[in-house]
């Protein structure tokens, strides 16, 4: 299939990165990047792709963490069972959100603030409901076994975060390359002409949301392992919802590397903001704001965008680069 | 001896749809026969676009029936309906403006299973060369007109028996306008049928053999171009006789 070396040989060079003995900070920000990179790309599928924008990945994110966290602390389940349902609830939760939403025909500005409101109500519920820890969160017993899905060292959380965004990278390719993303893209682009050429727009919708959302909760139950903690404002809170739409957006939305890309930068912003202001509380999150709206305003279609600008200008100093040429009569 | 009447494509009785509790459409029945091009005309809110998203499927029929090659339709998806062969081109120059100029004409294939796509890209183009030529550019920088050839392209894309083309000409230059008829023409002699929504009544007389009027959801002339031209209503109202 078109691409899925790239995705492999990045994914190569990344999972090499532990040899050279690089020291746990470095790990620990690498984990937390790809975690990020993770999500973003959970959103890509939907509003990348979709052109769907949510304000409220942190359902998912939450719903992932939290059901694997209960599976296996309430219920005694295996930490890899518990993560893998928590992934399905996730797809779950989305099948539902995306049901009402899409069903009711919100778009735009509208489904953003619907979903923003059912993450929200969920953090709220979560605060306040016993099985979820309430306002104590859930920590999960220490097991350092990997049948436990746990680990003396950050060097497997690593590579399993890594397989992980790989295989959410070969899913975007696969999306990209298939009829499904075709249409996916159709709706983005045109919701009456995608109506007019026979595509059933909310079955499209819900297909991506599903999909988004199942990704997205396999970084919550992730994070949980990696954590061993979890709480109503990290599971449920805007910051992982804003994470999730960043890093495909300075990445670039509607790309396979966008959102590893932009979560890698995203993060390396954010501690490059702390080492320059120091102690200074809030400074740093003031110059992270202002550098990614800068980003945004001079590079809308993010750092892919930018790549794929200066390719067609190298492309096209080349005289003999000419596009394909039209097959108008030539019959088959 | 009595000659056989074909069956119509299309076929369309007491058709009722609205949006929500106003009702749009209050009972139609319109006929189509094969490789006829029909003209419906009509001021601003008749109800012109509301029948064709009734036709295809986009908006529900309320009551009534519409038969398509002889099959009830009226409660099929608009995806059956267009695998079934009846396609609409919105108003509005519908393309997408972020896929290539070939990826928006695949998209009109999809549907339509995949087979002949080439046969049929290769007509497309012969009917549109300027697509052809610029097959690799982005939709959205395509002129006006180029964007209309391209959403009509589109629809050619999924093999249609019947095409249903809504204010093709809007916004078109009188010059492109004349090749835009032309090229509605040159489609129908292909044996499309072609249900044609124009403000520009002239030239729609000028290449439909029939023509609707509808007024307020229903209507209220229908005849032979011929007849139609010398009708005294049509003259003051939309020929501005
Ligand atoms: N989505 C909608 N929701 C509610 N009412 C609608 C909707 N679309 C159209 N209408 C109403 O239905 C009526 C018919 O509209 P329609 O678009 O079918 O008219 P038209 O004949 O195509 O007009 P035009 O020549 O301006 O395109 C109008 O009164 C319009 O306001
Ligand atoms: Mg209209």
């Amino acid at each position: 299939m078109k691409g899925v070396g790239t995705i492999l040989v990045v994914a190569a060079l990344l999972a090499a990165v532990p040899l050279f003995g690089v020291s746990n900070v470095t790990l620990n920000f690498l984990v937390t990047a790809l975690i990020i990179a993770l999500a973003g790309q959970g959103w890509n599928v939907l509003g990348g792709y979709g052109g769907q924008y949510s304000f409220g990945h942190a359902a998912f994110f939450g719903t992932g963490a939290y059901v694997s966290a209960i599976l296996q602390l309430r219920y005694g389940v295996n930490a890899w069972i518990a993560f893998a349902a928590g992934i399905g609830a996730g797809a779950l939760a989305g099948a539902i959100i995306g049901g009402l939403s899409f069903r009711s025909g919100l778009r735009g500005s509208y489904f953003a603030l619907v979903t923003l409101a059912f993450a929200e109500v969920l953090r709220i519920l979560a605060s306040v409901t016993p099985i979820t820890g309430a306002g104590v969160g859930l920590l999960v017993k220490l097991d350092l076994r990997p049948e436990a899905f746990q680990f003396q060292s950050r060097v497997p959380f690593y590579w399993i975060i890594l397989a992980l965004v790989t295989v959410s990278l070969l899913i975007v390719r696969a999306i990209e390359n298939s009829r499904f993303g075709a249409y996916l893209v159709a709706v983005r682009e045109n919701e009456e002409a995608a109506k007019a050429l026979g595509v059933n727009v909310i079955a499209v919708k819900l297909g991506a949301m599903v999909i988004s959302a199942a990704i997205v909760a396999a970084a919550g139950g992730f994070y949980v392992q990696y954590f061993l903690f979890i709480d109503a404002g990290i599971a449920y809170g805007p910051w992982i919802s804003i994470e999730a739409l960043l890093a495909p957006i300075i990445g670039g939305v509607g790309t396979v590397f966008g959102p590893l890309l932009g979560a890698l930068v995203v993060k390396v912003l954010g501690e490059a903001a702390k080492l320059v202001t120091g102690d200074a509380p809030g400074l740093d999150l003031m110059i992270y704001g202002g550098v990614l709206v800068l980003v945004i305003a001079l590079a809308p279609r993010g750092i892919a965008g930018v790549v794929a600008d200066l390719r067609a200008r190298i492309v096209r100093r080349k005289p003999e680069a000419k596009p394909e040429q039209p097959t108008a009569g030539h019959h088959v | 001896m009595v000659e056989p009447v074909p069956d119509p494509i299309l076929a369309v009785e007491n058709l009722r749809s609205g949006y929500g509790i106003t009702e749009v459409l209050r009972g139609v029945d319109l006929t189509i026969h094969r490789g006829e091009i029909i003209a419906v005309l009509g001021s601003n809110g008749a109800g012109k676009s509301t029948l064709n998203r009734t036709l295809s499927g986009i908006n529900r029929a309320w009551s009534g029936s519409i038969r398509f090659a002889g099959t009830a339709i009226e409660r099929d998806s608009p995806a059956r309906i267009v695998a079934r062969g009846l396609i609409h081109v919105p108003e509005g120059r519908r393309v997408f403006p972020n896929l290539s100029v070939r990826e928006n004409l695949d998209l009109g294939a999809y549907r339509r299973g995949g087979g002949r796509s080439r046969d049929t890209l290769a007509r497309v183009f012969s009917i549109f060369p300027r697509l052809s030529e610029r097959q690799n550019q982005r939709a959205g920088t395509l002129s006006g007109g180029e964007q209309q050839m391209l959403a009509i392209g589109r629809g050619l894309m999924a093999d249609p028996q019947l095409l249903i083309l809504d204010e093709p000409s809007l916004g078109l230059s009188p010059l492109l306008v004349e090749e835009l008829f032309a090229l509605i023409q040159t489609i129908n002699a292909e044996g499309i049928a072609i249900l044609l929504v124009e403000q520009n009544v002239v030239q729609s007389l000028d290449v439909a053999q029939r023509a609707y009027v509808l007024d307020n959801g229903q209507f209220v002339l229908q005849g032979d171009v011929a007849t139609l031209r010398d009708n005294p209503d049509l003259k003051r109202t939309y020929l501005g006789m």
